[in-house]
């Protein structure tokens, strides 16, 4: 559904994609995962036609997007970080100006229209000024938004941050239940617990590179399932053990104690590159 | 091209939502000029024959047709850096020609309503004049080449404030000197072919001539014309440079 290779973008002197290769296949839910600043917003945009590549190429679900840049956008729903949402304009507004864009008939736009907004439980705001709506349910309407058209593949930038949990935990829900439907799903988070929680895949970008990729499992396999975490010296320092037996073992023998928990995203990050995701 | 009218609709639908307000801020600067330089101090003299109101009426024409076509630039500006609107036309499968057409329709349109509240103080304050096809040819084409330099110059400019310096810079001026509060005919030659450089200068000429009842001059046409086409490919070539 996404191939990209030796994507390279600067702005100026800050290289923001070093040679950024990866794919997606179909019906996977992918997540991009680094601090802020590591490259994944500036990856969407390069993918969904708001910026433009200094070299590599991308091709989106066979279309290549310098040689066919409408084809693609027309296979690929967007869901941005900034709320970008027409605030003057009505949440039936913003649809049906949507769906104008991407050229859908009026009786198919009304018909979306109301379908998705009782998919992200939004069917009586229809007519609320989008700038009276909280920011989670602007969050939702950018989701319903971006389906309208029917993409196969939705890209989601960050798509809870700025939600307080049980809103996060509602969008969760609803990304899930968009990949079950049959929608690719290309997600970018800084948040672990996303990750985990969503992705069949993840790929962890730092300063612009593709660091490593894989399941979220099979990736903190590799540093090990159970932690423990000790202070000494005034730092937090973790080791990693293949079973919750051995890790306990390494907690009885420490005289300042620790406490032993399982091992996450962040510890695979952190054991990458030296510094933590948040 | 059903692209360039969800542009256009966008861009209506915001308006409807803010017409009176809009309306009356579209009113305040054309009936100041009409009571301070068109009753107050046009009551001394002449011009051509015809009283200075006379003489003013055709020339706020040119100019709000100017400025409400050229302040699409504002709007633009605003779904941009504010709203982050325009990101939503940059994801869609949009071409430059449907966004720009859309948006200098929209500037057009908005340019019309103005020309209607000046049209609507004159007759107010007694003023009667012709509007002919040629008056509105010529709003047509000030309208669109100002819309279209507007989304040119909306692309290029990389914040808000760049915008109000062009307004200061280009808007401002030409809207004093093209034309609008005095006749060109009485200035030094140098002067006179500096100004009939600027495209509000044959506006101001082709509106004045269809509204005083004279025979229209094909020049201010294919001028108008001119500036139109240039700043519409201009318009259309950046449209991709607002992507960073």
């Amino acid at each position: 559904m996404i191939r990209i290779e030796k994507l390279k973008k600067s702005f100026g002197k800050k290289l923001a994609l070093d040679s950024l290769s990866l794919s997606v296949g179909k019906g996977e839910l992918f997540a991009f995962l680094g601090p802020n600043g590591a490259g994944k917003t500036t990856a969407i945009r390069i993918m969904t036609g708001l910026s433009r590549k200094d070299s590599g190429t991308c091709e989106i679900a066979g279309a290549d997007l310098d040689r066919e840049p409408l084809k693609a956008k027309r296979l690929c729903g967007l869901v941005t970080q900034n709320v970008n949402l027409d605030g003057e304009l009505s949440v039936a507004e913003n649809l049906d100006i949507h769906g104008r864009l991407f050229a859908m008939p009026g009786k198919l736009r009304r018909q979306r229209a109301s379908e998705y907004l009782g998919y992200v439980g939004m069917e009586d705001r229809a007519k609320d000024l989008v700038k009276t709506l909280s920011g989670g349910l602007k969050r939702r309407l950018m989701i319903a938004r971006a389906l309208l058209h029917g993409p196969g593949l939705l890209f989601l930038d960050e798509p809870t941050v700025g939600l307080d949990p049980g809103i996060r935990r509602k969008v969760w829900s609803l990304i899930k239940r968009i990949n079950q439907d049959g929608v690719t799903i290309f997600l970018t988070t800084h948040y672990i617990e996303e990750a985990e929680f969503l992705a069949g895949r993840v790929a962890f970008i730092h300063e612009g590179r593709l660091i490593q990729e894989g399941t979220p499992a099979g990736m903190i396999a590799k540093v090990g399932e159970w932690a423990v975490d000790t202070f000494e010296g005034g730092a937090m320092r973790s080791d990693f053990f293949a079973s919750r037996e051995e890790a306990g073992s390494f907690l009885a023998g420490l005289p300042a104690g620790g406490a032993v928990r399982r091992a996450n995203l962040e510890d695979a990050f952190l054991d990458l590159t030296g510094k933590r995701v948040l | 091209m059903s692209a360039f009218l969800a542009i256009y609709l966008r861009e209506m639908l915001i308006l409807r939502r803010r017409i009176l307000r809009q309306a009356a801020s579209w009113a305040v600067s054309p009936l100041l000029y009409v009571l301070t330089f068109g009753c107050a101090l046009g009551a001394t003299f002449q011009v051509g024959g015809r009283s200075y109101l006379e003489f003013l009426i055709p020339g706020l024409v040119a100019m709000a047709s100017m400025t409400q076509a050229f302040a699409i630039a504002t709007e633009i500006n605003v779904a941009r850096f504010y709203f982050h609107a325009f990101e939503e036309f940059q994801a869609a499968p949009v071409g430059r020609l449907s966004y720009v057409l859309g948006e200098t329709l929209a500037g057009i349109s908005k340019a019309i309503v103005a020309i209607a509240i000046v049209l609507a103080i004159a007759w107010l304050f007694g003023v009667r004049l012709h509007y002919g096809p040629f008056f509105w040819l010529a709003v047509l084409l000030d309208s669109f080449a100002f819309a279209s330099l507007a989304v040119a110059m909306a692309m290029l400019v990389r914040s808000h404030a760049d915008q109000t310096l062009l307004t200061s810079f280009i808007i401002t001026p030409m809207g004093f000197l093209g034309g609008t509060f005095f006749p060109l005919d009485g200035l030094p030659a140098w002067a006179r072919g500096v100004l009939n450089l600027l495209p509000l200068s044959h506006a101001s000429a082709a509106i004045r001539a269809d509204a005083f009842g004279e025979p229209p001059r094909a020049l201010h046409f294919l001028v108008l014309a001119g500036f139109s086409a240039v700043f519409f490919i201009l318009a259309c070539s950046t449209v991709g440079k607002a992507r960073d």
